[in-house]
């Protein structure tokens, strides 16, 4: 029995429908990128008052050079923390990195920048697969996994730094490797402009590649992926693997950035990059998330520890108002989440 | 009837083994394109397991299988999606952060030259098939916050984006509405019409009959008939659904009745159960009989005080009680073993002893800590008691056979002295021999005077075993008889829905 007797009224209804559902859930889902500028309006705006040197070109330049190393290592964490896990050994990897290249640029000073680029992210690519590795094949949890490499990754610098140099300055390394930080395009810091480039191919490859929208399947479900025959440990090592090379590259422009490589480098950064992640509505369980959302939570927490520093709040009160932004942030999408749920279902029951 | 000449699918033979159980036994199955077939037969006949089978996530140990005539053989879930069957399971396989498009199409996203991911094609296919499926919703909807009835339409607009030409309908209408379950057979009709083979399984025989062309009845794990729906009545059916026979089993023994244990008047909780009323007086077993999702074991958690039922009073020993916990339940005197041994009942990296003596940690304690020697002596009583094949109560748990881990799970409830004893499918996953051990403490149970309530899914068990049988149907008591009145088909035709 074939549906033909169908009205033109039931129809149209139908169409209005259509049109109503197919534009609430793309509202919503940038929703939370839109909260996230408020918020940093917001910020902008009551510290402008308090302290009109904070509203300068200048200072924001320095907000996004403070931000650009972290939004790099975010990115990497992001596709890792969509596919259901995390990678808790960025800072270590970051740290590695940068002490690396910089050691191997004061040892032979003539070499080309490329050289140096190359073997950072070779050398971080080399510790996410490891870690890919461990978590998709040993079916460690990625949580006890990469805070075992946390540890292995930080104490190997540590080895390689006692059986060389405790520390690389800014004098012992060839200027065109500072150069990465310090030049500019059109007047924009390259810093810059190297994470907003690896932002944008990111989340065009999230958005417009089989494998990017697979990365979405595997967090979101990861039964009903191996279901349709989506290779989820491929993807998940590919996740880490991916978060390494980019953590390689973050500690290149690391030790260009800061100069002054020790042992210590990057120590804890990891903590910062998640917390930019979830900030930036990536759900820390998988599944949604988005790259914009990522780099967006970065220049967030970015802006509020520079407003802080320019308020003069002691170090004490930074850290606590990271935390609390990051619970607001949870809660908030928690929220969202509920609210979008309730507004289709009550749309849907008034049709 | 036409029958086209050749089916789409033809399954001969096909026999599955799990452990100690005979799942399927060598069974026969047939479906031809344009038809709805329905599989009908009591829990545990080995529909579940055949539905498994085709999906590819089961292989079977023997038989063939062949597809418009040639050979094939199902190695995984992509397989059997490539060769053209779908399975909807009653509980849909979705991506909830995704929209509907994704949902059908991830994995093989239609892609433009560049390779890159084709947005607006797969928008307009999906809302086209959406369409075509009569069903309201739109592709960029997502599937968080989607009914169940919502998310089979997805997942049948996604079999039909396969192009499948056998779909798989698993216990579709359980858990939809009357006006979704309308909705779902006119897709279902919409399908018979474009050629597609449909295999309903369902308990709902009324479904059945609406819906089916042909019928098949299996009994476990064997074939029983295949007949078109014209040429059986409801009669017919459940006489082929019943009769399974249980080996070795034994039979209640003699027990003194006392006086009423526990009485229930029209306990209710909404959309679970409504108006249950029984008496069970010590040494009496009452049977709990009905389908799988009847609400038995909601029953059951509300008088253990895990769930609180809206409406109805509980009676124990002649008081008026409200149970809100289970630790007041246990206070009660009323012991829940549950059905899952190993999610509920054991902690398996524990020793019989420390399992044994959970419940009733206070008793063994001294000053706050556990005396080993307390919890050794008791754990050791009860061990002997139910005759725990073991080397000893220090023994782990999951070195245990089912049957003997099913005996530590009795004794650890038997430990806390209940006087109402509740089981749930206490002989589900054991082997014959166990089960009749089982039985027979059942027995012993009944005659020391506990009141028991055995919830059980095997017809043959309750029979042998319950003094009186409460049949449940969806939620509500459809059957209520003495041990003489209980028959397979009378007990089977409640279990059904059916007025007789």
């Amino acid at each position: 029995m074939k549906m033909t007797t169908t009205s033109h009224e039931v129809e149209s209804a139908k169409q209005r429908n259509h049109m109503g559902l197919a534009r609430l859930p793309g509202l919503v889902s940038r929703v939370r990128e839109l909260g996230l500028l408020a918020v940093l309006f917001f910020i902008i705006l009551v510290v402008s008052v308090q302290a009109p040197r904070f509203l300068s070109i200048d200072n924001f330049v320095q907000i996004l050079l403070s931000v650009a190393i972290i939004a790099i290592v975010a990115v990497g964490e992001t596709l890792v923390v969509l596919t259901r896990n995390v990678d808790l050994s960025v800072g270590s990897m970051v740290g590695i990195t940068a002490f690396v290249t910089a050691y191997f640029f004061q040892q032979i000073p003539n070499t080309n920048i490329l050289v140096g680029i190359l073997l950072g992210c070779v050398l971080g690519l080399a510790l996410g697969s490891i870690n890919g590795l461990i978590v998709s094949l040993g079916r460690v949890p990625a949580i006890v996994a990469t805070l075992g490499t946390l540890y292995v990754y930080r104490g190997l610098l540590f080895v390689i730094g006692s059986n060389t140099t405790t520390q690389v300055n800014a004098s012992d390394v060839p200027p065109g490797y500072l150069a990465l930080a310090t030049t500019q395009i059109l007047g924009i810091p390259a810093l810059i402009l190297i994470a907003a480039v690896i932002a944008i191919i990111a989340a065009y490859f999230l958005h417009a590649s089989k494998s990017g929208r697979q990365l979405y399947a595997v967090g979101s479900n990861p039964a009903a992926a191996d279901m349709i025959g989506i290779r989820r440990n491929r993807l998940v090592f590919a996740a880490f693997a991916a978060s390494g090379l980019l953590a390689g590259l973050a500690g290149v422009l690391w030790g260009a950035r800061f100069a002054t490589v020790g042992a210590t480098a990057a120590t804890g950064l990891e903590l910062q990059v998640i917390a930019a992640v979830v900030v930036g509505g990536v759900n820390i369980f998988g599944g949604s998330g988005t790259i914009l959302g990522a780099v967006l939570g970065a220049i967030v927490l970015g802006t509020l520890q520079n407003a802080l520093n320019i308020l003069n709040i002691s170090q004490f009160w930074l850290q606590a108002s990271y935390g609390a932004a990051i619970i607001g942030a949870v809660v908030l999408d928690a929220i969202i989440t509920r609210w979008v749920q309730r507004t289709i279902l009550a749309r849907r029951k008034k049709v | 009837m036409a029958k086209p000449a050749d089916p789409i699918i033809e399954l001969r033979g096909i026999a599955k083994q799990f452990g100690g159980v005979q799942a399927l036994r060598g069974v026969d199955i047939r479906l031809f394109p344009g038809e709805v077939q329905a599989l009908v037969g009591e829990n545990g006949a080995g529909k579940s397991t055949l539905v498994k089978i085709l999906a590819g996530i089961h292989k079977p140990d023997a038989g063939v299988m062949k597809m418009g005539g040639e050979l094939v053989e199902l190695r995984s879930p992509t397989q059997a999606q490539a060769l053209g069957i779908a399975v909807v399971y009653q509980e849909p396989m979705l991506f909830p952060d995704l929209n509907i498009a994704e949902n059908i199409f991830m994995g093989r996203h239609p892609r433009d030259r560049f390779g890159r991911v084709n947005w607006k094609r797969m928008y307009r296919e999906v809302d086209q098939l959406l369409e075509s499926l009569d069903v309201a919703l739109s592709s960029r909807t997502p599937v968080q916050g989607l009914s169940v009835a919502e998310q089979q339409m997805v997942e049948i607009a996604k079999a039909l984006s396969l192009q499948a030409r056998v779909l798989v309908l698993d216990e579709p209408t359980a858990a939809l509405s009357s006006h979704e379950v309308e909705e779902l057979f006119a897709i279902v009709k919409q399908l018979r019409e474009r050629g597609v083979a449909i295999l309903f399984v369902s308990h709902r025989l009324e479904e059945v009959f609406r819906i089916a062309d042909r019928v098949t009845v299996f009994r476990d794990g064997t074939h029983i008939i295949t007949a078109p729906i014209s040429e059986i009545n409801t009669e017919e059916m459940i006489k082929h659904m019943v009769g399974r026979e249980l080996s070795r089993l034994f039979p209640k023994g003699e027990a003194e009745i006392g006086e009423v244990a526990l009485e229930v008047r029209h306990l209710t909780r909404a959309g679970v159960f409504a108006d249950v009323n029984f008496q069970l007086r010590r040494g009496e077993i009452l049977g709990f009989a009905g389908l799988v999702g009847a609400g038995r074991t909601e029953v059951a958690r509300v008088l253990f005080g895990i769930d609180r039922a809206e409406g109805g009073e509980i009676w124990l020993k002649g008081k008026k009680v409200r149970i809100r916990s289970p630790q007041e339940a246990m206070d009660y005197g009323i012991a829940y073993v549950p059905e899952d041994r190993h999610l509920q009942g054991l902690v398996m990296n524990f020793s019989i002893a420390t399992n044994i003596t959970l419940p009733i940690l206070q008793k063994v304690s001294r000053l706050g800590l556990v005396d080993p020697r307390k919890e050794q002596k008791i754990a050791a009583e009860h061990s002997r008691q139910l005759s725990i094949r073991s080397t000893g109560v220090e023994q782990l748990v999951n070195a245990l056979s089912g049957g003997n881990q099913q005996k530590v799970v009795l004794s650890k409830w038997l430990a806390t002295n209940p006087s109402v004893l509740i089981l749930d499918e206490p002989t589900r996953g054991i082997d014959v021999g166990a089960k009749a051990e089982v039985h027979r403490i059942i027995s012993d149970l009944a005659a020391r005077g506990l009141a028991i309530i055995l919830i059980s899914s095997e017809l043959p068990e309750v029979l042998a075993m319950a003094d009186q049988v409460l049949v449940l149907h969806e939620g509500r008591v459809t059957g209520a008889f003495a041990r003489s009145e209980a028959t397979q088909e009378r007990v089977m035709f409640a279990a059904t829905g059916q007025d007789r």
